[in-house]
Protein backbone atom coordinates (compact mmCIF):
# COMPACT_ATOMS: atom_id res chain seq x y z
CA UNK A 1 0.00 0.00 0.00
CA UNK A 2 1.34 3.55 -1.10
CA UNK A 3 2.35 5.95 2.36
CA UNK A 4 -1.11 8.10 1.91
CA UNK A 5 -3.89 5.95 2.37
CA UNK A 6 -2.28 4.84 5.69
CA UNK A 7 -1.68 8.45 6.68
CA UNK A 8 -5.57 9.53 5.96
CA UNK A 9 -6.82 6.34 7.99
CA UNK A 10 -5.09 6.84 10.61
CA UNK A 11 -6.17 11.01 10.37
CA UNK A 12 -9.60 9.85 9.70
CA UNK A 13 -9.59 7.39 13.21
CA UNK A 14 -8.63 10.87 15.29
CA UNK A 15 -11.29 12.99 13.55
CA UNK A 16 -14.21 10.57 14.28
CA UNK A 17 -12.78 10.16 17.37
CA UNK A 18 -12.67 13.67 18.22
CA UNK A 19 -16.44 14.66 16.59
CA UNK A 20 -17.80 11.60 18.65
CA UNK A 21 -16.77 12.55 21.67
CA UNK A 22 -18.89 15.64 22.94
CA UNK A 23 -18.16 15.42 26.10
CA UNK A 24 -14.05 15.29 26.31
CA UNK A 25 -14.56 18.19 23.84
CA UNK A 26 -16.55 20.56 26.03
CA UNK A 27 -13.90 19.44 28.76
CA UNK A 28 -10.89 20.40 27.37
CA UNK A 29 -12.36 23.68 26.42
CA UNK A 30 -13.83 24.58 29.67
CA UNK A 31 -9.88 24.65 31.24
CA UNK A 32 -9.25 27.46 28.73
CA UNK A 33 -12.03 29.40 29.33
CA UNK A 34 -11.83 29.05 32.98
CA UNK A 35 -8.19 30.60 32.84
CA UNK A 36 -9.52 33.13 30.40
CA UNK A 37 -12.36 34.62 31.64
CA UNK A 38 -11.88 34.43 35.99
CA UNK A 39 -8.15 35.04 35.49
CA UNK A 40 -8.70 37.45 32.69
CA UNK A 41 -11.15 39.23 34.74
CA UNK A 42 -10.20 38.32 38.21
CA UNK A 43 -5.92 39.95 37.32
CA UNK A 44 -7.06 42.62 34.78
CA UNK A 45 -7.75 45.36 37.58
CA UNK A 46 -4.03 45.09 38.88
CA UNK A 47 -2.56 44.38 35.58
CA UNK A 48 -0.17 47.42 34.00
CA UNK A 49 1.49 46.67 30.75
CA UNK A 50 1.94 49.28 27.99
CA UNK A 51 -0.58 51.69 27.98
CA UNK A 52 -3.82 50.42 27.17
CA UNK A 53 -3.46 46.61 27.22
CA UNK A 54 -5.99 44.91 29.71
CA UNK A 55 -5.13 41.53 30.84
CA UNK A 56 -7.54 39.65 29.18
CA UNK A 57 -6.26 40.95 26.18
CA UNK A 58 -2.75 40.19 27.08
CA UNK A 59 -3.66 36.33 27.84
CA UNK A 60 -5.46 36.07 25.09
CA UNK A 61 -3.56 34.40 22.80
CA UNK A 62 -1.19 32.67 25.54
CA UNK A 63 -4.39 30.68 26.27
CA UNK A 64 -4.56 29.45 23.04
CA UNK A 65 -1.34 28.83 23.43
CA UNK A 66 -1.97 26.23 26.05
CA UNK A 67 -4.82 24.85 24.56
CA UNK A 68 -3.07 23.89 21.84
CA UNK A 69 0.06 22.89 24.50
CA UNK A 70 -2.59 20.17 26.41
CA UNK A 71 -4.48 18.77 23.45
CA UNK A 72 -1.24 18.53 21.65
CA UNK A 73 0.08 16.73 24.35
CA UNK A 74 -2.70 14.68 25.31
CA UNK A 75 -3.06 13.43 21.87
CA UNK A 76 0.08 12.52 21.34
CA UNK A 77 0.38 10.63 24.24
CA UNK A 78 -2.51 8.63 23.16
CA UNK A 79 -0.59 6.40 21.76
CA UNK A 80 0.02 5.29 25.13
CA UNK A 81 -3.99 4.04 25.65
CA UNK A 82 -3.21 2.53 22.39
CA UNK A 83 -0.16 0.35 23.62
CA UNK A 84 -2.19 -0.34 26.67
CA UNK A 85 -5.41 -1.16 25.04
CA UNK A 86 -3.94 -3.31 22.36
CA UNK A 87 -4.95 -1.67 19.58
CA UNK A 88 -1.63 -0.49 18.78
CA UNK A 89 -0.77 -3.71 18.05
CA UNK A 90 -3.65 -4.38 15.49
CA UNK A 91 -1.62 -1.22 13.55
CA UNK A 92 2.10 -2.45 14.00
CA UNK A 93 1.13 -5.57 12.62
CA UNK A 94 -0.66 -4.14 9.64
CA UNK A 95 1.41 -3.99 6.45
CA UNK A 96 1.71 -0.12 7.10
CA UNK A 97 5.03 1.45 7.32
CA UNK A 98 5.47 3.15 11.33
CA UNK A 99 6.56 6.92 9.64
CA UNK A 100 3.06 6.84 7.68
CA UNK A 101 1.23 5.92 11.26
CA UNK A 102 3.52 8.46 13.07
CA UNK A 103 2.85 11.09 10.08
CA UNK A 104 -1.43 9.73 10.14
CA UNK A 105 -1.45 9.81 13.62
CA UNK A 106 0.36 13.65 14.12
CA UNK A 107 -1.98 15.14 11.58
CA UNK A 108 -4.88 13.53 12.85
CA UNK A 109 -3.99 15.21 16.38
CA UNK A 110 -2.82 18.12 15.26
CA UNK A 111 -6.24 18.66 13.45
CA UNK A 112 -8.17 18.24 15.89
CA UNK A 113 -5.89 20.14 18.56
CA UNK A 114 -6.48 23.42 16.11
CA UNK A 115 -9.86 23.17 15.62
CA UNK A 116 -10.12 23.46 19.64
CA UNK A 117 -7.63 26.11 19.54
CA UNK A 118 -9.93 27.85 16.74
CA UNK A 119 -13.44 27.69 18.44
CA UNK A 120 -11.45 29.71 21.33
CA UNK A 121 -9.85 32.50 18.84
CA UNK A 122 -13.66 32.51 17.16
CA UNK A 123 -14.92 32.99 21.06
CA UNK A 124 -12.07 35.57 21.58
CA UNK A 125 -12.81 37.60 18.17
CA UNK A 126 -16.65 37.87 19.12
CA UNK A 127 -16.01 38.75 22.06
CA UNK A 128 -13.38 41.74 20.64
CA UNK A 129 -10.53 40.64 22.62
CA UNK A 130 -8.10 40.53 19.62
CA UNK A 131 -7.87 42.67 16.46
CA UNK A 132 -7.65 40.21 13.55
CA UNK A 133 -6.95 41.08 9.90
CA UNK A 134 -6.44 38.01 7.51
CA UNK A 135 -2.59 38.66 7.44
CA UNK A 136 -2.36 38.40 10.86
CA UNK A 137 -5.10 35.50 10.85
CA UNK A 138 -2.75 33.48 8.50
CA UNK A 139 0.19 33.84 10.13
CA UNK A 140 -1.39 32.70 13.94
CA UNK A 141 -2.87 29.29 11.72
CA UNK A 142 1.26 28.85 10.73
CA UNK A 143 2.12 29.45 14.50
CA UNK A 144 -0.56 27.27 15.82
CA UNK A 145 0.44 24.31 13.46
CA UNK A 146 3.90 24.86 14.39
CA UNK A 147 3.20 24.89 18.45
CA UNK A 148 0.75 21.71 17.76
CA UNK A 149 2.69 19.81 15.56
CA UNK A 150 5.75 20.05 17.80
CA UNK A 151 3.98 19.22 20.71
CA UNK A 152 2.54 15.78 19.38
CA UNK A 153 5.70 14.82 18.38
CA UNK A 154 6.37 15.02 21.97
CA UNK A 155 3.87 13.61 23.28
CA UNK A 156 4.34 10.42 20.81
CA UNK A 157 7.81 10.30 21.66
CA UNK A 158 7.26 10.38 25.98
CA UNK A 159 4.74 8.06 24.90
CA UNK A 160 6.84 5.51 22.69
CA UNK A 161 9.18 5.37 25.65
CA UNK A 162 7.00 5.01 28.61
CA UNK A 163 5.82 1.68 29.14
CA UNK A 164 1.95 1.98 31.11
CA UNK A 165 0.15 4.81 32.02
CA UNK A 166 1.10 5.58 35.44
CA UNK A 167 3.46 8.32 34.42
CA UNK A 168 1.30 10.10 32.89
CA UNK A 169 0.66 12.32 36.09
CA UNK A 170 4.73 13.02 35.83
CA UNK A 171 4.41 14.27 32.61
CA UNK A 172 1.55 16.30 33.22
CA UNK A 173 3.06 18.56 36.39
CA UNK A 174 6.68 18.46 35.07
CA UNK A 175 6.51 18.78 31.78
CA UNK A 176 2.84 20.27 30.56
CA UNK A 177 2.42 22.63 33.71
CA UNK A 178 5.97 23.98 33.61
CA UNK A 179 6.15 24.92 29.92
CA UNK A 180 3.01 26.56 30.16
CA UNK A 181 3.51 28.46 33.58
CA UNK A 182 6.94 29.57 31.78
CA UNK A 183 5.97 30.76 28.57
CA UNK A 184 4.52 34.36 29.54
CA UNK A 185 1.03 33.05 28.82
CA UNK A 186 0.21 34.85 31.65
CA UNK A 187 2.87 37.20 32.25
CA UNK A 188 4.95 39.45 30.69
CA UNK A 189 8.24 38.21 30.36
CA UNK A 190 9.99 41.70 31.46
CA UNK A 191 11.36 42.64 34.51
CA UNK A 192 11.47 39.01 35.70
CA UNK A 193 13.92 37.39 38.04
CA UNK A 194 16.85 36.34 35.97
CA UNK A 195 16.52 32.52 36.51
CA UNK A 196 12.98 32.86 35.85
CA UNK A 197 13.37 34.61 32.48
CA UNK A 198 16.25 32.49 31.62
CA UNK A 199 13.82 29.76 31.66
CA UNK A 200 11.26 31.24 29.71
CA UNK A 201 13.75 31.70 27.18
CA UNK A 202 14.35 28.53 26.66
CA UNK A 203 11.02 27.30 26.52
CA UNK A 204 9.91 26.76 22.88
CA UNK A 205 6.39 27.55 23.89
CA UNK A 206 7.27 31.08 24.57
CA UNK A 207 7.89 31.78 21.16
CA UNK A 208 4.93 30.39 19.88
CA UNK A 209 3.01 32.73 22.22
CA UNK A 210 4.74 35.73 21.47
CA UNK A 211 4.51 35.15 18.17
CA UNK A 212 0.99 34.81 18.19
CA UNK A 213 0.58 37.63 20.22
CA UNK A 214 2.61 39.46 17.07
CA UNK A 215 0.12 38.27 14.93
CA UNK A 216 -3.02 38.86 16.46
CA UNK A 217 -2.02 42.64 17.30
CA UNK A 218 -0.86 42.16 20.71
CA UNK A 219 2.14 43.63 22.92
CA UNK A 220 4.71 41.04 21.46
CA UNK A 221 8.69 40.78 22.58
CA UNK A 222 10.36 39.18 19.46
CA UNK A 223 10.76 39.87 15.94
CA UNK A 224 8.24 37.37 14.40
CA UNK A 225 10.93 35.72 12.42
CA UNK A 226 12.93 35.07 15.31
CA UNK A 227 9.24 33.55 16.81
CA UNK A 228 9.53 31.25 13.67
CA UNK A 229 13.27 30.11 13.17
CA UNK A 230 12.99 29.21 17.23
CA UNK A 231 9.60 27.14 16.28
CA UNK A 232 10.77 25.53 13.00
CA UNK A 233 13.99 24.47 14.68
CA UNK A 234 12.05 22.77 17.59
CA UNK A 235 9.05 21.45 14.89
CA UNK A 236 11.91 19.75 13.12
CA UNK A 237 13.56 18.23 16.39
CA UNK A 238 10.45 16.93 18.02
CA UNK A 239 9.17 15.32 14.37
CA UNK A 240 12.85 13.52 13.94
CA UNK A 241 12.55 12.64 17.75
CA UNK A 242 8.87 11.39 17.60
CA UNK A 243 9.64 9.81 14.46
CA UNK A 244 13.05 8.05 15.82
CA UNK A 245 10.94 6.90 19.38
CA UNK A 246 8.15 5.81 17.76
CA UNK A 247 10.20 3.37 15.47
CA UNK A 248 12.22 2.23 18.24
CA UNK A 249 8.74 1.26 20.32
CA UNK A 250 8.09 -2.27 20.84
CA UNK A 251 4.33 -3.27 21.02
CA UNK B 1 11.22 -29.60 -1.98
CA UNK B 2 11.12 -25.48 -1.51
CA UNK B 3 14.62 -23.16 -1.27
CA UNK B 4 13.70 -23.52 2.59
CA UNK B 5 13.77 -26.93 2.95
CA UNK B 6 10.30 -27.83 3.52
CA UNK B 7 7.47 -29.69 1.37
CA UNK B 8 5.66 -27.63 -1.24
CA UNK B 9 2.75 -27.56 0.81
CA UNK B 10 4.62 -26.36 3.91
CA UNK B 11 2.89 -22.76 4.66
CA UNK B 12 5.26 -21.68 7.82
CA UNK B 13 8.84 -23.04 8.75
CA UNK B 14 10.19 -22.63 11.72
CA UNK B 15 13.95 -23.23 12.17
CA UNK B 16 15.80 -23.33 15.44
CA UNK B 17 14.18 -20.18 16.73
CA UNK B 18 15.04 -19.13 20.34
CA UNK B 19 14.18 -16.05 22.13
CA UNK B 20 15.39 -14.73 25.25
CA UNK B 21 13.85 -11.55 27.68
CA UNK B 22 17.55 -10.98 29.16
CA UNK B 23 18.15 -14.27 31.52
CA UNK B 24 14.82 -16.41 30.62
CA UNK B 25 14.59 -18.11 27.60
CA UNK B 26 10.99 -17.82 26.26
CA UNK B 27 11.15 -20.11 23.30
CA UNK B 28 14.37 -23.08 23.14
CA UNK B 29 15.61 -23.37 19.53
CA UNK B 30 11.88 -24.26 18.31
CA UNK B 31 11.79 -26.15 15.12
CA UNK B 32 8.72 -26.36 13.42
CA UNK B 33 6.67 -26.82 9.85
CA UNK B 34 3.03 -26.70 9.51
CA UNK B 35 0.89 -27.71 6.62
CA UNK B 36 -1.33 -25.42 4.19
CA UNK B 37 -4.70 -25.67 5.57
CA UNK B 38 -4.17 -27.47 8.76
CA UNK B 39 -5.82 -26.17 11.87
CA UNK B 40 -2.72 -26.33 14.28
CA UNK B 41 -3.02 -25.56 18.13
CA UNK B 42 0.25 -24.35 20.26
CA UNK B 43 -0.72 -26.10 23.35
CA UNK B 44 0.78 -25.40 26.62
CA UNK B 45 0.17 -23.77 30.16
CA UNK B 46 0.86 -19.83 30.43
CA UNK B 47 4.60 -18.71 29.89
CA UNK B 48 5.15 -21.56 28.23
CA UNK B 49 6.23 -19.31 24.81
CA UNK B 50 3.02 -19.77 22.81
CA UNK B 51 2.67 -15.88 22.39
CA UNK B 52 6.32 -15.06 21.94
CA UNK B 53 6.26 -17.67 19.20
CA UNK B 54 3.02 -16.14 17.59
CA UNK B 55 4.82 -12.61 17.70
CA UNK B 56 7.62 -13.97 16.55
CA UNK B 57 5.41 -15.11 13.62
CA UNK B 58 3.53 -12.34 12.82
CA UNK B 59 7.05 -9.43 13.28
CA UNK B 60 6.34 -7.77 16.15
CA UNK B 61 8.83 -9.39 17.81
CA UNK B 62 12.60 -10.76 16.35
CA UNK B 63 13.92 -13.77 17.00
CA UNK B 64 17.49 -14.13 19.29
CA UNK B 65 18.16 -16.36 16.93
CA UNK B 66 17.26 -18.92 14.55
CA UNK B 67 14.77 -18.34 11.05
CA UNK B 68 11.70 -18.33 10.11
CA UNK B 69 9.82 -18.50 6.60
CA UNK B 70 5.54 -17.77 6.37
CA UNK B 71 4.05 -18.07 3.34
CA UNK B 72 7.27 -17.90 1.97
CA UNK B 73 8.65 -14.74 3.53
CA UNK B 74 11.64 -14.57 5.94
CA UNK B 75 9.79 -13.03 8.99
CA UNK B 76 13.24 -10.86 9.38
CA UNK B 77 13.84 -9.36 6.03
CA UNK B 78 10.27 -9.28 4.99
CA UNK B 79 8.28 -8.07 7.16
CA UNK B 80 5.92 -6.22 5.24
CA UNK B 81 5.00 -9.38 2.95
CA UNK B 82 4.85 -11.72 6.14
CA UNK B 83 2.19 -8.65 7.30
CA UNK B 84 0.14 -8.51 4.06
CA UNK B 85 -0.35 -12.39 4.04
CA UNK B 86 -1.38 -12.74 7.90
CA UNK B 87 -4.13 -11.96 10.19
CA UNK B 88 -3.36 -11.95 14.01
CA UNK B 89 -6.70 -12.21 16.53
CA UNK B 90 -4.49 -10.99 19.46
CA UNK B 91 -5.00 -12.85 23.46
CA UNK B 92 -5.63 -9.06 24.88
CA UNK B 93 -8.48 -7.10 23.35
CA UNK B 94 -6.97 -4.77 20.32
CA UNK B 95 -10.44 -2.82 19.17
CA UNK B 96 -11.01 0.35 19.04
CA UNK B 97 -13.83 1.09 22.19
CA UNK B 98 -14.82 4.37 20.46
CA UNK B 99 -15.46 2.99 17.12
CA UNK B 100 -18.22 1.12 16.28
CA UNK B 101 -18.16 -2.87 15.03
CA UNK B 102 -17.97 -1.50 11.27
CA UNK B 103 -15.66 1.53 11.84
CA UNK B 104 -13.08 -0.71 12.97
CA UNK B 105 -13.75 -3.33 10.23
CA UNK B 106 -13.21 -0.21 7.74
CA UNK B 107 -10.12 1.21 9.53
CA UNK B 108 -8.41 -2.54 9.02
CA UNK B 109 -9.92 -2.75 5.34
CA UNK B 110 -8.01 0.49 4.77
CA UNK B 111 -5.08 -0.20 6.52
CA UNK B 112 -4.55 -2.99 4.35
CA UNK B 113 -5.26 -0.99 0.84
CA UNK B 114 -8.86 -2.32 0.01
CA UNK B 115 -10.48 -0.30 -2.21
CA UNK B 116 -14.18 0.79 -0.92
CA UNK B 117 -15.88 -1.80 -2.91
CA UNK B 118 -14.53 -4.88 -1.18
CA UNK B 119 -14.03 -3.11 1.98
CA UNK B 120 -18.29 -3.05 2.01
CA UNK B 121 -18.65 -6.53 0.40
CA UNK B 122 -16.48 -8.01 3.23
CA UNK B 123 -17.70 -5.76 6.03
CA UNK B 124 -21.21 -7.55 5.26
CA UNK B 125 -19.39 -10.92 4.60
CA UNK B 126 -17.57 -11.42 8.01
CA UNK B 127 -20.23 -9.32 9.58
CA UNK B 128 -22.53 -12.15 8.48
CA UNK B 129 -19.64 -15.30 9.71
CA UNK B 130 -19.79 -13.96 13.15
CA UNK B 131 -23.25 -12.94 13.41
CA UNK B 132 -22.76 -9.20 14.37
CA UNK B 133 -24.91 -7.90 11.49
CA UNK B 134 -27.50 -6.63 13.74
CA UNK B 135 -25.03 -4.56 16.04
CA UNK B 136 -22.55 -3.28 13.45
CA UNK B 137 -23.04 0.73 14.10
CA UNK B 138 -22.80 -0.06 17.59
CA UNK B 139 -19.74 1.30 19.37
CA UNK B 140 -17.34 -1.54 20.83
CA UNK B 141 -17.93 -0.26 24.35
CA UNK B 142 -21.15 -1.62 24.51
CA UNK B 143 -20.05 -5.07 22.90
CA UNK B 144 -19.67 -8.04 25.17
CA UNK B 145 -16.47 -10.39 25.89
CA UNK B 146 -17.80 -12.86 23.45
CA UNK B 147 -18.98 -10.23 20.59
CA UNK B 148 -15.48 -8.23 20.55
CA UNK B 149 -13.88 -11.62 20.31
CA UNK B 150 -16.16 -12.29 17.53
CA UNK B 151 -15.01 -8.64 15.93
CA UNK B 152 -11.47 -9.84 16.07
CA UNK B 153 -12.55 -13.03 14.57
CA UNK B 154 -13.62 -11.19 11.42
CA UNK B 155 -11.62 -8.11 11.61
CA UNK B 156 -8.64 -10.95 11.61
CA UNK B 157 -10.21 -13.06 7.84
CA UNK B 158 -11.17 -9.04 6.35
CA UNK B 159 -8.12 -9.01 4.22
CA UNK B 160 -7.90 -12.80 3.16
CA UNK B 161 -5.17 -14.00 5.29
CA UNK B 162 -3.13 -17.32 3.89
CA UNK B 163 -2.37 -17.41 7.43
CA UNK B 164 -5.07 -16.68 10.94
CA UNK B 165 -3.09 -16.96 13.69
CA UNK B 166 -5.56 -16.41 17.20
CA UNK B 167 -3.85 -16.50 20.27
CA UNK B 168 -6.28 -17.78 22.85
CA UNK B 169 -9.36 -17.17 20.92
CA UNK B 170 -11.55 -18.09 23.90
CA UNK B 171 -9.56 -17.08 27.13
CA UNK B 172 -12.01 -15.72 29.67
CA UNK B 173 -15.04 -16.50 28.13
CA UNK B 174 -17.99 -18.44 28.51
CA UNK B 175 -18.31 -22.09 27.45
CA UNK B 176 -21.45 -21.60 25.41
CA UNK B 177 -19.39 -18.67 23.79
CA UNK B 178 -16.45 -20.76 23.29
CA UNK B 179 -18.32 -23.38 21.86
CA UNK B 180 -19.65 -20.71 19.34
CA UNK B 181 -16.47 -19.60 18.55
CA UNK B 182 -14.97 -22.67 17.73
CA UNK B 183 -17.89 -23.27 15.29
CA UNK B 184 -17.12 -20.16 13.31
CA UNK B 185 -13.19 -21.31 14.12
CA UNK B 186 -14.05 -25.03 11.80
CA UNK B 187 -16.35 -22.88 9.51
CA UNK B 188 -13.44 -20.85 8.30
CA UNK B 189 -11.50 -23.21 7.63
CA UNK B 190 -14.05 -25.21 5.70
CA UNK B 191 -15.14 -21.65 3.56
CA UNK B 192 -11.91 -19.94 2.90
CA UNK B 193 -8.84 -22.81 3.67
CA UNK B 194 -7.30 -20.55 5.73
CA UNK B 195 -4.43 -22.08 7.44
CA UNK B 196 -4.90 -21.50 11.60
CA UNK B 197 -2.16 -21.21 13.93
CA UNK B 198 -4.42 -21.46 17.40
CA UNK B 199 -2.48 -21.63 20.87
CA UNK B 200 -4.51 -21.99 24.25
CA UNK B 201 -4.14 -23.59 27.23
CA UNK B 202 -7.62 -25.45 27.64
CA UNK B 203 -7.08 -28.69 26.64
CA UNK B 204 -10.38 -29.59 25.54
CA UNK B 205 -9.98 -26.78 22.86
CA UNK B 206 -6.94 -28.20 21.09
CA UNK B 207 -8.87 -31.91 21.08
CA UNK B 208 -11.59 -30.73 19.96
CA UNK B 209 -10.95 -28.15 16.69
CA UNK B 210 -6.95 -28.93 15.49
CA UNK B 211 -5.91 -31.44 13.22
CA UNK B 212 -2.02 -31.51 14.76
CA UNK B 213 -0.97 -30.18 18.07
CA UNK B 214 2.51 -29.04 19.36
CA UNK B 215 2.51 -29.54 22.98
CA UNK B 216 4.78 -26.54 24.39
CA UNK B 217 6.33 -26.19 28.13
CA UNK B 218 9.17 -24.15 29.03
CA UNK B 219 10.04 -23.04 25.30
CA UNK B 220 10.32 -26.75 24.30
CA UNK B 221 7.83 -28.01 22.03
CA UNK B 222 7.82 -31.82 23.91
CA UNK B 223 5.19 -34.04 21.42
CA UNK B 224 3.74 -32.59 18.02
CA UNK B 225 1.14 -35.51 16.60
CA UNK B 226 -3.11 -35.34 16.25
CA UNK B 227 -4.53 -35.53 19.24
CA UNK B 228 -5.71 -38.97 18.54
CA UNK B 229 -2.27 -39.98 18.12
CA UNK B 230 -1.23 -38.73 21.29
CA UNK B 231 -3.97 -39.75 23.42
CA UNK B 232 -3.07 -43.21 21.74
CA UNK B 233 0.51 -42.73 23.03
CA UNK B 234 -0.76 -43.45 26.43
CA UNK B 235 -1.78 -46.98 25.72
CA UNK B 236 -5.38 -47.32 26.24
CA UNK B 237 -8.50 -46.49 28.46
CA UNK B 238 -7.34 -44.93 32.75
CA UNK B 239 -9.48 -47.17 35.12
CA UNK B 240 -9.72 -46.01 38.76
CA UNK B 241 -10.67 -48.23 41.37
CA UNK B 242 -11.76 -48.08 44.86
CA UNK B 243 -11.22 -50.36 47.56
CA UNK B 244 -11.26 -50.89 51.47
CA UNK B 245 -8.16 -52.95 51.42
CA UNK B 246 -5.65 -53.20 48.30
CA UNK B 247 -4.47 -57.01 48.39
CA UNK B 248 -0.23 -56.88 48.17
CA UNK B 249 -0.34 -59.82 45.24
CA UNK B 250 -3.69 -57.11 43.52
CA UNK B 251 -1.22 -54.79 41.82
CA UNK B 252 1.60 -57.49 40.54
CA UNK B 253 -1.52 -59.76 39.17
CA UNK B 254 -2.61 -56.75 37.10
CA UNK B 255 1.15 -55.76 36.31
CA UNK B 256 1.58 -58.84 34.56
CA UNK B 257 -1.30 -59.16 32.46
CA UNK B 258 -0.40 -58.07 28.81
CA UNK B 259 -3.32 -55.37 28.41
CA UNK B 260 -1.76 -53.14 31.39
CA UNK B 261 0.74 -50.66 30.38
CA UNK B 262 0.90 -48.89 34.28
CA UNK B 263 -0.57 -49.71 37.65
CA UNK B 264 -0.15 -47.18 40.13
CA UNK B 265 -2.14 -47.66 43.82
CA UNK B 266 -2.72 -44.62 46.35
CA UNK B 267 -4.66 -44.48 49.32
CA UNK B 268 -6.88 -47.60 48.70
CA UNK B 269 -6.99 -45.85 44.96
CA UNK B 270 -5.83 -47.93 41.93
CA UNK B 271 -5.12 -46.56 38.73
CA UNK B 272 -4.53 -48.69 35.65
CA UNK B 273 -3.78 -47.32 32.30
CA UNK B 274 -5.27 -50.16 29.93
CA UNK B 275 -5.71 -50.85 26.18
CA UNK B 276 -9.44 -52.07 25.90
CA UNK B 277 -10.95 -51.07 29.17
CA UNK B 278 -14.03 -52.12 28.83
CA UNK B 279 -13.27 -55.54 28.44
CA UNK B 280 -10.51 -55.78 30.93
CA UNK B 281 -12.87 -54.83 33.75
CA UNK B 282 -14.49 -58.06 34.08
CA UNK B 283 -10.81 -59.30 34.78
CA UNK B 284 -10.56 -56.89 37.80
CA UNK B 285 -13.27 -58.23 39.55
CA UNK B 286 -11.88 -61.75 38.95
CA UNK B 287 -8.61 -60.96 40.07
CA UNK B 288 -9.16 -59.00 42.98
CA UNK B 289 -12.44 -61.92 43.91
CA UNK B 290 -9.53 -64.87 43.51
CA UNK B 291 -7.87 -62.93 46.54
CA UNK B 292 -10.70 -62.20 48.52
CA UNK B 293 -10.90 -58.40 47.89
CA UNK B 294 -13.73 -56.23 47.28
CA UNK B 295 -13.89 -53.61 44.98
CA UNK B 296 -16.22 -50.43 46.30
CA UNK B 297 -16.32 -49.14 42.62
CA UNK B 298 -14.79 -48.82 39.09
CA UNK B 299 -14.30 -45.74 36.81
CA UNK B 300 -13.33 -45.72 33.30
CA UNK B 301 -12.43 -42.62 31.10
CA UNK B 302 -10.45 -42.18 27.56
CA UNK B 303 -7.66 -40.12 28.50
CA UNK B 304 -7.43 -36.68 27.09
CA UNK B 305 -4.71 -34.14 26.02
CA UNK B 306 -4.21 -33.73 29.93
CA UNK B 307 -3.02 -36.91 30.80
CA UNK B 308 -0.80 -36.44 27.79
CA UNK B 309 0.35 -33.11 29.09
CA UNK B 310 1.08 -34.89 32.28
CA UNK B 311 2.57 -38.00 31.22
CA UNK B 312 5.05 -35.57 29.13
CA UNK B 313 6.06 -33.11 32.14
CA UNK B 314 5.02 -34.47 34.94
CA UNK B 315 2.83 -31.58 35.85
CA UNK B 316 -0.67 -30.33 34.95
CA UNK B 317 -1.86 -27.59 33.16
CA UNK B 318 -3.46 -25.41 35.72
CA UNK B 319 -6.96 -24.71 34.94
CA UNK B 320 -7.06 -20.85 34.95
CA UNK B 321 -9.68 -19.41 37.22
CA UNK B 322 -11.62 -15.84 36.67
CA UNK B 323 -9.25 -14.34 39.50
CA UNK B 324 -5.92 -15.03 38.33
CA UNK B 325 -4.46 -11.74 37.34
CA UNK B 326 -3.70 -11.79 34.08
CA UNK B 327 -7.58 -12.25 33.36
CA UNK B 328 -8.67 -9.52 36.09
CA UNK B 329 -6.71 -7.03 34.12
CA UNK B 330 -8.10 -7.95 30.79
CA UNK B 331 -11.78 -7.44 32.56
CA UNK B 332 -10.50 -3.93 34.14
CA UNK B 333 -9.53 -2.75 30.95
CA UNK B 334 -12.82 -3.64 29.12
CA UNK B 335 -14.45 -2.17 32.29
CA UNK B 336 -13.19 1.39 31.93
CA UNK B 337 -11.40 1.81 28.60
CA UNK B 338 -10.78 5.71 28.03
Amino acid sequence: MSISPAIYTLWLREVIRFGRNRSRLIGSMALPVLFLVVLGSGFGGFFRYRNDVTYIEFIGPGIVGMTLLFSAMFGGMNVLWDKQFGFLKEILVAPVSRTAIMTGKTIGTVTTSMVRALVLLAAMITAGLVKVHLGGFLMTLIFMFLISASFVSLGIALASWMTDPHGFQLIMNFVIMPVFFLSGALFPLERLPRWLEILTLLNPLTYGVDGMRFALGGPYRFSPLVDLAVLLFFWLAMTFIGAFMFRKMSA
Amino acid sequence: MTPYGGTASTIIEIKEITRQFGELTALNSVSLDIERGELFGLLGPNGAGKTTLISILSTLLSPTSGSAVVCGHDVRKDEDMVRRSIGVVFQDPSLDDELSGQENLDFHGRLYGLDRESRRTRIDEVMRLVDLEDRRHDLIKTYSGGMRRRLEIARGLMHRPQVLFLDEPTLGLDPQTRRKIWNYIRGLKESYGTTIILTTHYMDEADQLCSRVAIIDHGLIVALDSPANLKASLGGDLLELETPTVHPDFVEKLRNSQEVRRVSAHNGRVTLTVAKGESFIPRVFETAQSLGMEIASVSMRKPNLEDVFIKLTGREIRQESITEPKERIRIYMWGRRR
